[in-house]
């Protein structure tokens, strides 16, 4: 039973002082699934995320990756269960190649000590061909090929994006985290981007959950949607019944309306 | 042309780096022998390797982990009293039994130099380790002003301790290191900075530099390296403290390990640019040869009092206005010589949406 799950969110609960980000979320995500995270600004998406990962500890509640809860674990170890993330405000470590980048996303994958990587023993020279072969070929995939010994800071913004999630599949994650990777993206790298995250999931068999603000990104993914709205979960369903929920139109447009926008 | 077996290819590079430095040594102790004046210079070339052990191991802390550290000079005076507290008290007198210029002291001062310099190296990972422990928490400035802090506590201390010498300074050091030990470790130290910074080890400490957030995202303890970055880099310290602890005059006094040593260390390492191993070597060439190369100035103005360390210091102004990133900036010698492929390639990055390469990669769908 708990082998089917990824991830479960029990009743979490984070607050600030008095602002209650989040409250009383509940969320499970079965294998190979693709959930969509909306809600308007400031709905405790993005704190979601950061306390899945570890970031912030819920004030109340539980998550439970992989069969383990994960409340008091540090943002390394439940990488180490299986779950890897991108950022909202691009974090990649700009100062070093493109290829370096994916081969931290690694990290946890290719370990040796520091006396082996001093005096290149075998354990080094496997572990280090391993990173730079699977570090080449999420490149490929990604088609970055051709710029790994690149500084990722003098990639284009839309490589950047990309880069985030080849890092984040190093990992070889069960769960990978989006936020927001359409941000900023123009309509035909988003729609290349939608073709990219359904193919990754099917390649790599992992469960995706993605925070985004482009429907139409959203609604052709997605096989779940769960809406957030002050910190609330407001509703839950496929593409079809959030589309045509009373409730999520309001959070969206303010006031109850014919579906305009959605 | 060298074999691949690991171990082999590094055996036969460490004979031919000894056989190198030893003859050189050879060649200076001869040359010394005739001109006299070589005896000065010799002085300033051994001082040099051991201010490259210090730059490239503060480099580890500094460049590759991002920790910005004021505390080396401590470090080194940890390593430096610790090696020389045992070769005073312990391996020197054991040595004085030996008859003057015979083999078997021969043997013995080294092999007694050697585990002075691993016991001066572990007392200083220790104090390293124990430095590193607030860099759990402080960021920056406020980390530098620890270690700052924590540079002059050892120095005080020393400054009280009776038995190693306090005020007065420790004498009675057996003169041992020479330039062989001293290039022995100084290519030690840059050997192994070079392997841990192209290794998982080093991208952990280039992560954290970069961003400790999306490093803890990848998996990456950042406490763990932060911690290990202080542990190796102090260790190195520590050993370049106990190669000048014992080279002539072999004396210590607490004054030569204060801030300012640090801050000289650390003049190095920004000179060279943050994170480059060969910048910093280059720099502690450069920072150790200028302030006695401008001791000629004197001689050309006769008039003039000894201006070199107004020359010097307009000098490091000049080179940190024109080139803030430091000589090399993060990169190293050998980036510069071959055209970079950083510059957008010439046929244009657009070769297709990466989802084009996605499609064909796959295949066609297996039915």
């Amino acid at each position: 039973m708990a082998d089917d799950i990824v991830l479960q969110a029990n009743s979490v609960t984070i607050r600030f002082g008095g602002l209650t980000a989040v409250s009383n979320f509940n969320l499970a995500i079965r294998p190979h699934e693709l959930v969509g995270l909306i809600g308007p600004n400031g709905a405790g998406k993005t704190t979601l995320f950061n306390m899945l990962t570890g970031v912030y500890k819920p004030t109340e509640g539980e998550i439970v990756i992989g069969g383990v809860k994960t409340t008091e674990m540090k943002p390394y170890q439940i990488t180490s269960l299986g779950v890897a993330r991108t950022f909202q405000n691009i974090r990649l470590f700009k100062e070093l190649t493109v290829l370096d980048n994916v081969k931290i996303g690694g990290h946890i994958h290719y370990k040796y000590s520091g006396t082996s990587a001093v005096l290149h023993t075998n354990r080094f020279q496997e572990a280090e061909d391993e990173a730079e072969v699977e570090s080449e070929k999420l490149l490929e995939i990604f088609g970055l090929k051709s710029r790994a010994e690149s500084y990722a800071k003098n990639l284009p913004y839309g490589d950047q994006r990309r880069l985030e999630i080849a890092r984040a599949l190093a990992a070889r994650p069960k769960l990978l985290l989006l936020d927001e990777p359409a941000a900023g993206l123009n309509d035909s790298e988003t729609r290349s981007l939608m073709n990219t995250i359904h193919d990754i999931r099917d390649r790599f068999d992992i469960a995706i959950l993605l925070i985004e603000h482009n429907m139409e990104l959203v609604m052709g993914i997605c096989e779940r949607i769960v809406v957030l709205n002050f910190g609330k979960t407001i509703a839950e369903g496929t593409p079809e019944t959030i589309r045509a929920n009373p409730a999520v139109i309001e959070a969206y447009l303010g006031e109850p309306a014919e579906a305009a926008g959605l | 042309m060298l074999p691949r077996t690991w171990w082999l290819r590094d055996l036969i590079l460490l004979v031919l780096y000894i056989g190198v430095i030893y003859l050189a040594w050879i060649a200076l102790e001869y040359a010394a022998i005739y001109w006299p004046t070589m005896r000065y210079y010799n002085r300033i070339i051994v001082l040099l390797g051991i201010n490259i052990i210090l730059a490239v191991s503060l480099n580890i802390i500094n460049g590759h982990a991002g920790q910005f550290s004021l505390g080396h000079a401590g470090f080194m005076a940890v390593g430096a009293y610790g090696a020389a507290y045992l070769t005073v008290y312990h391996f020197g007198p054991y040595v004085e039994k030996f008859a003057e210029g015979s083999v078997q002291r021969l043997v013995w001062q080294n092999v007694f130099l050697l585990l002075a310099i691993l016991a001066g190296a572990i007392v200083s990972a220790i104090a390293g380790y124990i430095v590193g422990l607030p860099s759990l928490r402080l960021r920056g400035d406020y980390l530098a002003i620890v270690t700052l802090g924590f540079g002059e506590i050892i120095r005080v201390v020393i400054l009280n301790v009776e038995v190693i010498g306090a005020a007065r300074g420790l004498t009675g050091i057996p003169a041992w290191s020479n330039f062989f030990w001293v290039f022995f470790f100084a290519g030690l130290t840059i050997l192994i900075s070079h392997r841990l910074v192209m290794s998982s080890v080093g991208r952990a400490f280039l992560a954290v530099r970069e961003d400790q957030i999306a490093a803890e995202a990848m998996g990456v303890d950042t406490t763990r390296y932060k911690v290990k970055a202080f542990i190796i880099g102090s260790c190195l310290a520590g050993v370049a403290g106990a190669l000048f602890a014992h080279y002539t005059p072999a004396y210590l006094n607490p004054t030569m390990f204060t801030f300012i040593k640090s801050f000289e260390v650390v003049a190095m390492v920004v000179l060279g640019g943050l994170g480059s191993i060969t910048g910093s070597i280059i720099a502690a060439i450069i920072l150790t040869i200028l302030p006695e190369g401008l001791r000629y100035v004197k001689d050309i103005y006769p008039g003039m009092r000894d201006p070199r360390m107004v020359i010097y210091s307009i000098m490091l102004i000049v080179l940190m206005l024109t080139r803030p990133q430091g000589l090399f900036g993060r990169r190293e010698l050998w980036e510069f010589l071959p055209k970079r492929k950083d510059s957008i390639p010439k046929e244009g990055r657009d070769e297709g949406d990466s989802n084009d390469k996605l499609d064909r990669d796959s295949g066609p769908p297996v039915t």
